[in-house]
């Protein structure tokens, strides 16, 4: 990978794009800074990467260009630097806005958060649009992101919130689909890579029946655009969530994405400054997209070093990148699946799942787990993933979860098994 | 991490998780508490039953880690056949105890003294508190006669 770019770097990512290719993670190790440290006189494993991923040295250095050389605020200034600093804020949503399919820019909303896009939809879209007797149809495998807007929207509105089955294998259940799928149905809300599970459910195919009973899908990427190449257009959700920290950006970025129609149809959610056309005492006119959605002085310094992250996965290459996913996780599956007493979630196939692997030990609680392998350097997620209904389904409280990115290696995992092995002797199992 | 992970999973505390105390249902409920730790999924619930005064049983069913199930395991143990104000005195202790705050702990409890290395891994010591904590409000709403489905967590706490 390059090395540092200059401030002009902020601004001209050309896309490139290559053959998928396998990566090099050794290569890849030495772009991220944070990976070189020992952690209890172990090595660093970071294998929590669903929860957040490093940040490549190309990322870290833009936020620090930033306030370097551009910091000014956005949209107003008649200066010259909020001049470039507006302009570096607008080249990442069209390098968003390129990422996720070749969108139109001004559909690309910048938010805090995955959560804060979804909310976003929930009390704009969803408060004007789904009424009593409704029904909002979303998974049960759903991150709580996605999942408690959807409960109080019912509650308010009294609308009915039904879920989307899953089998034992972790998969959705589409048995009864084309009931759960009906006129009534308003909303469908729908990971696209479970947090929990690795499960990569059919969207393109549920997003068209939803569609055909005239209902509007709301698609949650913020595991799915991470690792993998993702077109929204393709997919035929109308509104598509993510978040820059789960993939290479800083945190305090998220992504909304939504069909032009929709959005110009919607109120404002944050109401206030960079938001308004016109303000009189007694009236308000909204100003156009994006900015309509975009009240108050928005995360300027991070949206600008998102396009570093962004223009980090493009020289690797998404297809590249879930490849070698693929390759990272179905060894991972492979190696603690052997370990005697150690269960695993989800799908076993990593073709048709991401690299977050949700596992359990027959006697040891996940913070046992999780403890255990702080000692020895490896970095973990225990609890429950932020998907309660999803752990009582499984009948857990908790899940241990390792979680794989493009900078983990094969030599890692093989730590890690060993490490879980050395844990169930400790604890004397 | 600022501990050995020996101190924190003593001996003591294998044993008690192990085969932990006080994990038989008992006749008469007198006094029922629940906690949890959400974040965690911890889960405890308490069952006393109280005689002139005296715990005469305890049932602890604790669905949690290591430490959270020792540190039920451990109260079960002590509280068996104490007056109320002595267990009220020692569950005090012991939260003050993992708080690193000057404690007072009663003179049968050296297997306390081995949760004394949760100390070092501060994310844990909310897994050692739940069995204290659930205990002592169970014992204060039974004081003011409040029946209550509240269930008590130890985080987020002070």
């Amino acid at each position: 990978m390059s090395t540092q770019p200059d401030t002009s770097g902020l601004n001209s990512h050309a896309v490139t794009l290559r053959e998928p290719r396998r990566l090099d993670s050794e290569k890849i190790r030495a772009d991220f800074p944070i990976l070189h440290q020992r952690i209890g006189g172990h090595p660093l494993v970071y294998l929590d990467n669903a929860a957040t991923t490093q940040k490549p040295r190309e990322v870290i250095n833009a936020i620090i260009e930033y306030y370097r050389k551009l910091n000014a605020n956005i949209h107003r200034g008649l200066h010259t630097l909020s001049e470039r600093s507006t302009e570096a804020y607008e080249h990442t949503r069209e390098h968003v806005a390129q990422f996720i399919g070749g969108v139109k820019p001004h559909e690309v909303i910048f938010t805090g958060g995955t959560t804060d896009s979804i909310n976003l939809v929930a009390y704009t879209w969803a408060e004007q649009n789904v009424k009593a007797g409704d029904e909002i149809l979303i998974t049960q495998m759903e991150h709580h992101a996605n999942l408690v807007p959807w409960v109080k929207l019912a509650e308010r509105k009294q609308a009915v919130l039904r879920q989307i089955p899953i089998t034992i294998c972790g998969h959705l259940d589409l048995s009864s689909i084309d009931e759960l799928i009906n006129r009534r149905t308003k909303l469908l809300a729908i990971t696209h890579m479970s947090n929990v599970l690795g499960t990569v459910p059919p969207v393109a195919e549920l997003a068209e029946k939803a569609h055909k009973v005239g209902a509007i899908v709301l698609g949650d990427g913020a595991q799915a655009a991470p690792h993998m190449p993702v077109n929204v257009l393709e997919l035929g959700v109308d509104f598509y969530a993510f978040s820059a920290h789960k993939m290479l950006g800083p945190t305090g970025v998220g992504i909304l994405w939504g069909r032009e129609e929709l959005l110009e149809r919607m109120p404002p959610f944050i109401l206030g400054g960079e938001m308004i056309s016109q303000v009189h005492f007694d009236k308000v006119t909204w100003a156009e997209l994006p900015n309509k959605f975009e009240g108050g002085t928005p995360n300027i310094a991070d949206v600008v070093a998102f396009d570093a992250a962004l223009h980090y996965l493009d020289n690797l290459g998404m297809d590249a990148v879930r490849r070698r996913e693929i390759e990272l996780t179905q060894y991972a599956l492979d190696k603690l699946s052997a370990i005697e007493g150690i269960d695993i979630q989800g799908p076993m196939d990593a073709a048709q799942r991401g690299g977050a692997i949700s596992f359990t030990d027959s006697q040891l609680h996940p913070h046992d787990i999780s403890t255990w392998l702080d000692s020895k350097g490896i970095a973990i997620r225990a609890g429950h993933h932020c998907a309660q209904p999803l752990m009582r389904l499984m009948g857990k409280v908790a899940t241990a979860r390792a979680s794989v990115y493009i900078y983990n290696t094969k030599a890692e995992i093989d730590y890690l098994a060993n490490m879980l092995k050395e844990m169930r002797s400790y604890f004397g199992l | 991490m600022s501990g050995s992970l020996d101190d924190m999973y003593r001996e003591i505390i294998l044993d008690h998780y192990r085969s932990p105390r006080g994990n038989k249902p008992i006749g008469r409920i007198d006094i029922t508490s629940a906690g949890s730790n959400p974040s965690c999924g911890d889960e405890l619930n308490l069952e006393l039953e109280i005689e002139d005064e005296k715990v005469k049983d305890v049932h602890v069913d604790c669905r949690g880690c290591a430490i959270s199930v020792a540190s039920g395991s451990m109260l079960a143990e002590l509280v068996k056949g104490k007056s109320i104000d002595e267990v009220k005195r020692t569950a005090e202790a012991v939260r003050r105890m993992l708080k690193g705050e000057h404690a007072d702990l009663p003179e049968d409890s050296e297997d306390l003294e081995a949760l004394q290395g949760v100390r070092n891994f501060p994310v844990r010591v909310k897994c050692a508190l739940l069995a204290w904590v659930t205990f002592i409000q169970g014992i204060k709403n039974w004081e003011a006669g409040t029946i209550t489905n509240k269930t008590t967590s130890t985080e987020n706490t002070e």
